[in-house]
């Protein structure tokens, strides 16, 4: 291979990066003095954010610092947690989804979710990605058939599945669950997609390709992507936000400026790998 | 070589005197622990040897082991009587050994009681499991249990004192203005179904606590209702449980002998009025084995001839469940 096409692929991928940065900022999900305690310990405190449309944010920081907590406050699958309790305002498009006219079931069919631990369901490929829009009663409306092909593409995994459909999702591998997973989160068409470590339970090979992933989805999707990983958050993300013990947000800002130079003492610690 | 062990030092895993010891106990408790499964399997072995010994005298006049003695054999009652005659009277003066009416008796109640356990187990299952608080079902989860507990006895008591006069009859004679007696199938339906809900919830609210969160997670975010999660995650994925209590309450329901005794009766008839009175295998043999019989006849050998057959039900479900939890095991992981 020459060095000028190697050139021509690196500046593609710039150009490709650029436009995506260049974008206007458009705040999807913002956060206003966002209070969450468990009991009486408090998981997140003050915290205000706003997370703009089609760009990927990553969270990091310590572990126990309240990144999977302000995910969960998202599409309120704090809800779950009996001892979960909420103050302050988390709004989607303006609108603050702990107001008492908003359904929760209906806010998760915006805002999808993936876990840190593959989850499939004991069932088939094929309805594991169905089920969304067999719960969301919108399988008369669409061909159901061609929706799983789209999520199951969309997922990077159709190659892979394609003449095993009916095998169950539990016989794959990690990797191919996790993006089973992806897929049954697009198959519906939420706005926003949560992702919780979605790599940390995978080997590199199958988080890489989660991670390109990633990056093809936000054409589509907001992302907001908790990680352990630096290079990861450095790699795929356009924001990031440094959360730190006590469930503070210390900073908040473009990747590349957290990573060369954040503003924060603390958080350079933490990327320096000082603490944490 | 040197044969003297104690000359070698080894890494601190050779054998001492006190680990010897320990397996010389080792070995002790395991001949112990292996007798007590003996004697559970010989006890099991020798109850149904009993039951085809007794068995065989009835259908060829005399048992097995008298057979083999030289004793002769002497068809008393033919298989296609037995099977396919629809009186049973073995010690009526005119005899009818026709089992049928009593094995409609024993499906009838069995049927009729699936139909009020399963729908109130299940329910009440997936409302401990997924819908109740935690201090909701700290307290419904013992009565439940304490239901589990009362003697059969009881229920029939309760059948006989309350939900034949007071629930059954008012209805068979102001809807169908049947004068109806002190038994009814639909009494023993009941009071069977009723006794066998704990069976029911409790073993299938077992199933469903173990059904990991993180399916009901997964399930939630995609924006799943309560309702859909209970029925299409944690139903199926807990479906090889929740069908094992259906067996063991339809196995209990076969078995079922005082409560359904005191609240359907005994009178042996094929019949679809659920107001009358009916009797089932065991109540049938409690009525010979506590009778004035006399030991050795016709009559009393049917006793072991009915004690077989339902022997043979019963069996026949549990090796169904077996079949079933093979085929359906719990798949998460
Ligand atoms: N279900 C819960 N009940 C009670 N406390 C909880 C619960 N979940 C989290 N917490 C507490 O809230 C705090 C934040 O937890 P959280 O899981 O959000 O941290 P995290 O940043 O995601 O950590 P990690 O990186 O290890 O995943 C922790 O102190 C934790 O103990
Ligand atoms: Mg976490």
């Amino acid at each position: 291979m020459s060095t000028e096409e190697q050139s021509l692929i690196t500046t593609e991928v710039q150009t490709e990066n650029t436009t995506r940065a260049d974008r206007p900022d458009e705040t999807v999900l913002e956060a206003r003095s966002l209070d969450v305690y468990y009991g009486q310990d408090q998981a997140l405190t003050d915290v205000s954010i706003e997370i703009p449309e089609h760009k990927v944010t990553a969270m990091i920081g310590p572990s126990g610092c309240g990144k999977s907590t302000f995910l969960r406050s998202i599409n309120r699958m704090n809800d779950q947690i009996d001892a979960c309790r909420v103050d302050g305002e988390l709004s989607f498009h303006g609108k603050n989804v702990y107001d008492e006219d908003v359904d929760p079931v209906a806010l998760r069919r915006k805002i999808g979710q993936v876990f840190q631990k593959p989850n499939p369901f004991p069932k088939s490929i094929y309805e594991n990605v169905a089920y969304g829009l067999r719960v969301q009663g919108t399988v008369d409306d669409v061909d159901l058939d061609d929706a799983v092909e789209q999520a199951l593409r969309g997922a990077a995994l159709w190659d892979e599945v394609e003449g095993k459909l009916d095998s169950s999702g539990l016989d794959l591998s990690g990797g191919q669950q996790q993006r089973l997973c992806i897929a049954r989160a697009i198959a519906t068409d939420p706005e926003v997609i949560l992702m919780d470590e979605p790599t940390s339970a995978l080997d590199p090979v199958a988080a890489s390709k989660i991670e390109d992933l990633i990056d093809e989805l936000v054409e589509e999707y907001t992302v907001v992507i908790v990680t352990h990983n630096m290079q990861q958050a450095a790699r795929i993300s356009d924001r990031t936000a440094v959360f730190l013990t006590g469930g503070e947000l210390v900073e908040f800002d473009d990747t590349a400026s957290i990573f060369e130079d954040p503003a924060d003492d603390r958080v350079e610690d933490y990327i320096t790998g000082k603490f944490g | 070589m040197s044969t003297d062990v104690t000359d070698r030092s080894g890494p601190g895993i050779r054998g001492d005197g006190a680990v010897g010891a320990d397996n010389a106990t080792d070995r002790r408790v395991r001949r112990l622990l292996f007798g007590c499964a003996v004697i559970t399997v010989l006890t099991t072995l020798a109850i149904f040897f009993v039951l085809i010994d007794n068995a065989a005298s009835y259908f060829f006049g005399a048992k097995l082991t008298e057979m083999l003695l030289g004793a002769s054999v002497e068809r008393t009652v033919t298989f296609t009587e037995f099977f396919s005659g629809t009186r049973w009277a073995p010690d009526h003066a005119t005899p009818g050994h026709g089992v049928l009416p009593i094995v409609f008796g024993t499906l009838a109640i069995t049927v009729g009681a699936a139909f009020v356990s399963i729908p109130i187990g299940t329910a009440t299952a997936i409302y401990l499991s997924e819908y109740s608080s935690k201090s909701v079902r700290s307290k419904l989860k013992p009565t439940l249990e304490i239901l589990a507990g009362i003697p059969t006895i009881v229920y029939g008591y309760f059948a006989i004192a309350f939900i034949n006069p007071v629930i059954v009859a008012p209805i068979a004679e102001t809807l169908f203005g049947i004068n109806m007696g002190r038994y009814s199938l639909l009494s023993g339906m009941l009071v069977v179904g009723i006794m066998t809900i704990p069976m029911v919830s409790s073993i299938s609210e077992d199933a469903m606590s173990a059904v990991p969160d993180d399916l009901r997670n997964g399930a939630y975010a995609l924006g799943a209702t309560k309702f859909d999660v209970s029925t299409r995650i944690v139903l199926p994925a807990s479906i090889s449980g929740v069908f094992a209590s259906y067996i063991l309450a339809v196995s209990r329901a076969i078995g079922e002998t005082m409560a359904v005794t005191l609240a359907a009766g005994m009178q042996p008839q094929i019949t679809a009025n659920p107001f009358a009175e009916i009797m089932t295998m065991t109540a049938y043999m409690v009525k010979m084995a506590r009778g004035t019989t006399a030991v050795g006849t016709v009559e009393y050998q049917s006793l072991f001839a009915v004690g077989l057959l339902l022997f043979v039900m019963t069996l026949s479900m549990n090796l169904l469940n077996d079949w079933f939890k093979r085929r359906f095991q719990e798949e998460y992981r």
